[in-house]
């Protein structure tokens, strides 16, 4: 049956296509990161070339960059964590409880996903600077709190409305107060949808770039401030631009992998399953 | 005494102080500075001249807002960038999906599949570096792929066309595969039984997708609309890595233009007016996100 192998082959390299495609330019990030700055001037550009770690020494070597990195972990972490704790109750009042304004919150909440951070940027630096609060790990962490937080709500209230109520019920006639159940029944049994909506907000937070760029200056740069900065200057140091790059870009990529399957509910607060 | 109903079985405060902590956060660090951008705007704001007090205006910042030029031009812009992306974007996410769809070559499909997450994943600041590399003058691949097709070498980032559509490359290379991921969840909601009869009934591909498979698309497919127009009106990081805007002012859409004036130019007023103005769009938008796609909610 030579025209069904054709197609499989068709199908085969469409595929493949669609494979290189996607990992391309990241494999040349990676591969650019191992050459030297003589490897990556060359033209046309090498395919084929010696390997070396010497970008990465010069990048693990460089305070700016292992502070930088520092500062975008406890940055997202304390963001994260943060969310967590705010919208895991409000979660669960929204996906057992009857009140009135619930679509307004709702949509107040999911709106958030909306806005652009240029928005929010300006009037946040005037405060920030008022409050002598700029240039802190504090003002990041607070700022990325509106974007985080909403996608924790909506990820949550999913898992949690997928929790049996007959669990609830059974809670209360045992004479368990509102908080009990949400600490004992709706968290352990929603940690699953906490967990990927956690990993959601690290990566939007490790990757975010005008909030940074614009309320810090010296002490608190994240990962992606000091990757723009090694942009001036006449010749580029390519291989450390590259390093620096792929050292960003590693953790959170791993980080999506493991919630792949949940990427697209992530990118569209769920709208599509 | 609390007010319980039997049915509901909570007091009618509870949902209350669960919320409360969001929406008081949400409050104080979205709410506050939207207002206080709002009365900025009304303001002479400009942080670079504090001495001359920051007096407020009444509606002059929102008027040369409106009569500027280049505010429009930015915005058109934006609309035009989005336009020419989300086109070809839809277009091949929808065929990676068709082929990430069909039967057969299961290691294949589960690799191009997982490959997809990278792009979304990776931080947008550092596509704009990678995009650098990759459209250099001298020595990115892209020309070299444009050498294969008997073109000449460009520079790309230093032309304003060129520039356009390097952004645009890139753009494309990190969203085609959200679409892609969302055409495939929406193939995969089709019933394999009618999927399977429609498949013995028809053998056109062309009808199989348009009577069988299109129903089933639509959802995503606004969901992927509003979705990449509210990113559009969003798209600073990797812009501003890689163009900061140029050259000229080719490649500055509306986020990386508010930046501008805002944090180099120093007017706060001005820029504070255009964000707010770019706010009422984005919640038009949302609405509308909301009210094609969560109608199941409420």
């Amino acid at each position: 049956m030579p025209a069904r192998m054709l197609r499989r082959a068709l199908h085969g390299l469409g595929l493949l296509a669609v494979f290189l495609f996607a990992v391309f330019p990241f494999y040349w990030m990676v591969s650019s990161s191992f050459k030297t700055q003589n490897d990556i001037l060359a033209s046309p550009p090498l395919w084929l070339f010696t390997p070396t770690l010497d970008n990465y020494a010069q990048v693990f070597a460089d305070q700016k960059v292992t502070h930088a990195v520092l500062s975008s972990l406890i940055v997202a972490v304390c963001s994260t964590g943060l969310s967590v704790a705010l919208a895991a109750p409000a979660a669960y009042a929204l996906a057992r409880y009857e009140f009135r304004g619930k679509a307004d919150l709702w949509f107040w909440f999911i709106s958030n996903r909306f806005i652009s951070p240029i928005v929010l940027a300006l009037p946040i630096y005037i405060i920030a600077r008022n409050l002598g609060i700029l240039d802190t790990h504090l003002v990041l962490i607070l700022i990325y709190i509106t974007f985080i937080l909403p996608i924790v709500v909506w990820i949550t209230t999913d898992y949690f409305r997928s929790i049996p109520r007959e669990l609830e019920e059974a809670a209360r006639l045992e004479g368990a107060s509102q908080f009990a159940i949400f600490w004992r029944v709706y968290l352990p049994l929603g940690a699953p949808g906490i967990a990927v909506s956690s990993i959601f907000g690290f990566i939007f937070s490790w990757n975010e770039l005008l909030y940074a760029l614009v309320l810090t200056r010296r002490d608190v740069q994240t990962a992606p401030v000091v990757a723009t900065s090694f942009m001036s200057g006449y010749e580029l140091p390519w291989g450390k631009i590259m390093a620096t790059g792929t050292v960003i870009v590693l953790p959170v990529t791993v980080f999506a992998l493991i919630v792949s399957r949940h990427m697209v509910r992530g990118l569209t607060m769920g709208a599509t399953k | 005494m609390a007010r319980t109903s039997p049915r509901l079985a909570y007091g009618r405060w509870t949902p209350f102080w669960f919320l409360a902590p969001a929406v008081f956060a949400l409050a104080l660090i979205g709410l506050y500075p939207t207002i206080f951008a709002l009365v900025t705007s009304f303001r002479q704001y400009n942080i670079a001249r504090v001495r001359d007090g920051f007096p407020f205006v009444g509606f002059d910042n929102y008027v040369s807002v409106l009569t500027d030029p280049t505010f429009w031009q930015t915005l058109g812009r934006t609309g035009f960038f989005f336009l020419c992306t989300m086109p070809i974007e839809a277009g091949l996410g929808l065929a990676a999906a068709l082929l990430l769809h069909r039967p057969g070559l299961n290691f294949l499909r589960a690799l191009a599949r997982v490959s997809l997450v990278i792009p979304l994943a990776t931080t947008y600041a550092v596509v704009g570096l990678l995009g650098r590399l990759i459209f250099n003058r001298d020595f990115g691949v892209a020309n070299t792929a444009m050498g294969l097709f008997g073109f000449a070498p460009l520079d790309w980032l230093g032309n304003p066309t060129g520039a356009f559509v390097a952004i645009a490359a890139m753009d494309v290379w990190q969203w085609t595969p959200f679409c892609a991921l969302i055409f495939l969840s929406g193939l995969s909601m089709v019933p394999v039984e009618i999927e399977e009869a429609a498949r013995l009934e028809t053998g056109s591909k062309w009808a199989l997708l348009r009577q069988v498979q299109l129903p089933y698309l639509w959802p995503g497919l606004t969901a992927m609309l509003i979705l990449r127009s509210a990113d559009v009106l969003k798209l600073f990081d990797s812009i501003f890595t890689m163009t900061r805007g140029g050259p000229g002012a080719a490649t500055e859409l509306i986020s990386i233009y508010i930046q501008r004036v805002g944090f180099r130019v120093f007017d706060m007023g001005v820029a504070s007016a255009q964000a707010l103005l770019l706010l009422v769009l984005t919640i038009v938008l949302a609405r509308l996100y909301i009210r094609f796609l969560y109608r199941e909610i409420d």
